[in-house]
């Protein structure tokens, strides 16, 4: 009995990880029709930006609560400043072009990105501890437990909530919507596609990089931790449905709950498990659980 | 004929070059016969309409199937590691192919991808493989007959010379005919292929076998050249690279995996000695720089001058 | 002499729309049927259920002695039934030549070069043989998509709007093409038109559809005059006699 309540909490945090590096993802190609596969070096230069500034911060001595701040400007720095630059710099020469090779233009990005950071960071890993131990721990059952964990627990469901909020409640949202439901039928009515397609991107690089900022204090900064990232991120957005963000939600938690079961009880398994759900899933919803309804063709 | 003529023609110029280069020539060779023999799977996969971004799944199972039977069966014989490499892979093919034939494009993709993560998750963790370090193959033999080291490798090479070519005009022969028709109707028009009464899936499903099955073998080439295997082999910085490779080569001819693979070799042999730290960053523009300008791969630009002449 | 495809009690329903309502139909061999109506009046839809794209609700529909409702349009194909699509759905970058070789080897004929030589000759498709199928003119795609329906040995043959996005001077000419074809080979044609000439000229029966059912069903002088078709079908306005 009192095993399940961290490893519910675990599943409950390790979601929220989930969900806030699928995001971004999810809402990128629900919109635009790509996967964006350098993501996950968005991701990176999250992390890696964030350990700079927070690293700078806290060398100069300033209050440390302020660190925090640092990550989440890194991270909109990142994905308000390298996001449009892919977008308009690249991306928005090739959207006529075939979904795979769209993928393969963001992997050649991811490649490119890669090589960038170990160009300007170097290979040796950044560690910047201090904001995931700063607010302490707390007790969970008899056993204690990160705050910082807590901390991302409430970041995810504010992101969430948030991004529900802008798509469903504001008119900005709405176009977006229309958008992602038909692109020729939006830009036939007026709406402004390419200015869309600018701030989807920004704001979902935003996204990534806030998974990575955030993510930074709590492990070995390395060339390559954007790798995994895109790999568990894409499982989550198949088992939810490419473009859903509810459906990112619920793979999220899916997602983490099983992982989290598995590293308690059988840790060998533990990323096995993660696309295991994601076969049994695919295998009932070939498409995911919230998959878009596709019109007929002939 | 014309075939022939080539097929006859690379094995004369490989078994010439595996007499008489020098060492390291001989086994870039090995390298790129591997590395092509596994394109030359992508490029049916390609021709198909689908683009794997996990063939290092079957490349790692090849290599390591044979790995495991050295080191721990203590197996010598190389031509017994690599039936049991194509096999293995052969295997795992078989099974996952049944799930993924059922998808196209972007799911198809990465869900290639996510499969080879997985093996590469499992092998990381695995202690008794040696985890990130692998480990090595015991020394090999040829039908039962032991080299010495100068000269196992040129034998090798010509061993691997003539697996390519055959696996090669094997493809050849199959694309050229019938099924090769309908392979790239179901690339043009599934619709059209499911309403004449054949089934895209079963298309799919051979194709993404004959892919694995070959990727397997090229691992096996890879174990026996390098004498030892880690998880970087389905890692999938292994998996883009024979993507790479394919776009670079393009899907017209049977020749241009492996040509592209020599490139390939030869610029990552140069990039590791020059400017290592840029290696990955070159893929990725050279890619940008193809998918831009020459879309069909290397080889339109025979193509182009060929019609031109 | 035994019908060739029999539908019993279809129905089908898009939530509130009902495509089809309780369609009971048969077809004889050797004969030429048109199907008109309104878009939206359900004969698309009986096509797309016949072919087995789309499953009825309920009812029946026996091709030979077998009731074909649940098998996919693959095994439907198969079993001899074949179709034409309104947009040709062709091979776009392979040639006439292969398109036809491809549909006949799939159909596995004995000798499927002689028989894509033949179809070349029946569908005077013979010029065009060597061009990509993605670079012909409109009306030879047509030709192209039903010469490849035709070829995998079938005994029914479903063409849905045949002559739709052809020029009007040569509509005739593919349907005379088409139907000399079909005669050739012996097989029963159901053909969707909107054009009443195509439909008058060539068909021996005419089945009209409105809202999901069957409102005429005889031969083309009758239904082509009947006053409901002319109404809801073909949109002529009937004036009443004067006093």
């Amino acid at each position: 009995m009192s095993s399940i309540l961290p490893v519910a909490f675990d599943g409950i945090a390790y979601a929220s990880w989930l969900f806030l590096i699928s995001a971004g993802l999810t809402l990128i190609y629900g919109v635009m029709r790509i996967l964006n596969v350098a993501h996950g070096s968005l991701y990176a230069l999250g992390a890696y930006a964030a350990s700079s500034l927070a690293g700078v911060w806290l060398e100069r001595g300033l209050p440390a609560a302020g660190s925090f701040a640092m990550l989440l400007l890194a991270a909109i720095l990142v994905g308000c400043l390298v996001g449009p630059l892919i977008e308009r710099g690249l991306l928005q020469w090739m959207y006529g072009k075939d979904e795979v090779v769209l993928v393969l233009i963001t992997y050649a990005v991811f490649l490119i990105i890669e090589d960038v950071i170990k160009l300007v960071w170097g290979v040796d890993s950044l560690l910047l501890p201090e904001p995931y131990a700063l607010p302490g721990n707390f007790l969970l059952g008899d056993l204690p437990y990160p705050v910082y964990n807590v901390l991302l627990i409430a970041m995810a469901l504010a992101t969430g909530l948030a991004l529900a909020w802008a798509l469903y409640r504001t008119r900005q949202g709405k176009l977006l919507l229309a958008v992602i439901h038909d692109r020729e039928m939006s830009m036939a009515m007026g709406i402004n596609v390419s200015r869309v397609y600018l701030a989807t991107f920004a704001v979902g690089a935003t996204l990534a990089a806030l998974g990575g900022a955030f993510t930074a204090p709590t492990v070995a900064v390395t060339p390559g931790i954007g790798v995994e990232v895109i790999v568990l991120a894409f499982a989550v957005v198949v088992i939810g449905g490419l473009g859903s963000l509810g459906g990112a939600a619920l793979g999220a938690l899916l997602v983490g709950l099983v992982r989290s079961a598995t590293v308690h009880y059988w840790p060998e398994a533990e990323l096995f498990s993660i696309y295991a759900v994601m076969a049994m899933v695919l295998i009932a919803r070939p498409k995911g659980l919230f998959a878009a309804q596709e019109a007929r063709k002939i | 004929m014309k075939v022939a003529t080539v097929a006859i023609g690379s094995l004369v110029a490989l078994t010439a070059l595996a007499l008489l280069s020098p060492q390291w020539l001989v086994f870039m060779a090995m390298l790129v016969l591997a590395k092509g023999v596994v394109v030359l799977g992508l490029l049916v996969l390609m021709r198909t309409g689908l683009v794997s971004f996990g063939q290092g799944l079957y490349f790692g199972i090849g290599a390591y199937a044979a790995a495991l039977l050295s080191h721990h069966l203590h197996v010598a014989d190389a031509a017994v590691m690599l039936l049991a490499g194509a096999a293995a892979a052969g295997l795992i093919a078989a099974l996952l192919g049944l799930l993924l034939a059922g998808y196209r494009d972007i799911f198809f993709a990465m869900l290639s991808l996510a499969f080879s993560m997985i093996l590469y998750g499992l092998l990381v963790k695995s202690a008794a493989l040696g985890s990130t370090d692998g480990f090595n193959l015991h020394a090999r033999t040829l039908f039962g007959v032991a080299l010495a080291p100068g000269v196992e490798r040129r034998v090798f090479l010509i061993a691997a010379a003539v697996c390519a070519v055959v696996v090669a005009l094997l493809v050849h022969g199959l694309l050229g005919g019938h099924w090769g028709r309908l392979v790239t109707g179901v690339r043009d028009n599934e619709l059209r292929v499911t309403y004449l009464g054949a089934s895209p899936y079963r298309v799919v499903y051979v194709n993404y076998l004959i892919a694995g099955t070959i990727a397997g073998m090229g691992g096996a080439l890879v174990a026996l050249a390098v004498g030892h295997v880690d998880p970087e082999t389905t890692y999938w910085t292994t998996s883009g690279e024979f993507v790479f490779i394919a776009i670079l080569g393009g899907t017209q001819s049977i020749l241009a995996p492996f040509i592209a693979a020599t490139i390939f070799e030869a610029l990552r042999t140069m990039a590791s000695q020059y400017a290592p730290n840029v290696w990955q960053m070159s893929l990725g523009l050279a890619m940008l720089a193809i998918i831009m300008f020459l879309p069909a791969g290397l080889w339109s630009l025979a193509e182009r001058r060929r019609r031109s002449v | 002499m035994s019908a060739v495809l029999t539908a019993q009690g279809l129905q089908k329903s898009f939530g509130a729309v009902r495509a089809a309502a309780d369609i009971s139909l048969t077809f004889d061999p050797d004969t030429v049927v048109s199907l008109i109506g309104a878009n939206g009046a359900g004969k698309t839809t009986f096509l797309n259920i016949v072919t087995g794209y789309l499953r009825p609700d309920s009812g029946q529909i026996l091709f030979g002695e077998r009731d074909i409702v649940g098998f996919s349009p693959r095994q439907i194909t198969k079993l001899g039934i074949s179709r034409s699509f309104q947009i040709p759905q062709l091979f776009n970058s392979l040639s006439v030549r292969e398109n036809l070789l491809v549909a006949e080897s799939i159909a596995a004929t004995d000798d499927p070069q002689a028989a894509t030589d033949e179809a070349l000759t029946r569908f005077e498709l013979a010029p065009y043989a060597a061009q990509k199928a993605g670079l012909l003119p409109e009306g030879i795609r047509k030709l192209l998509d039903v010469a490849m329906a035709l070829s995998s040995r079938s005994k029914l043959l479903l063409l849905d709007e045949p002559t739709s996005g052809v020029s009007a001077d040569e509509k005739f000419a593919i349907m005379d093409v088409v139907m000399g074809a079909a005669r050739a080979a012996g097989v029963t044609v159901i053909f969707v038109e909107h054009d009443m000439d195509i439909v008058a000229r060539f068909a021996g029966r005419v089945i009209a559809f409105y809202d999901g059912g069957i409102i005429a069903d005889g031969s083309p002088d009758t239904v082509l005059r009947a006053e409901n078709v002319r109404r809801y079908v073909i949109g002529e306005e009937i004036p009443h006699a004067a006093a």
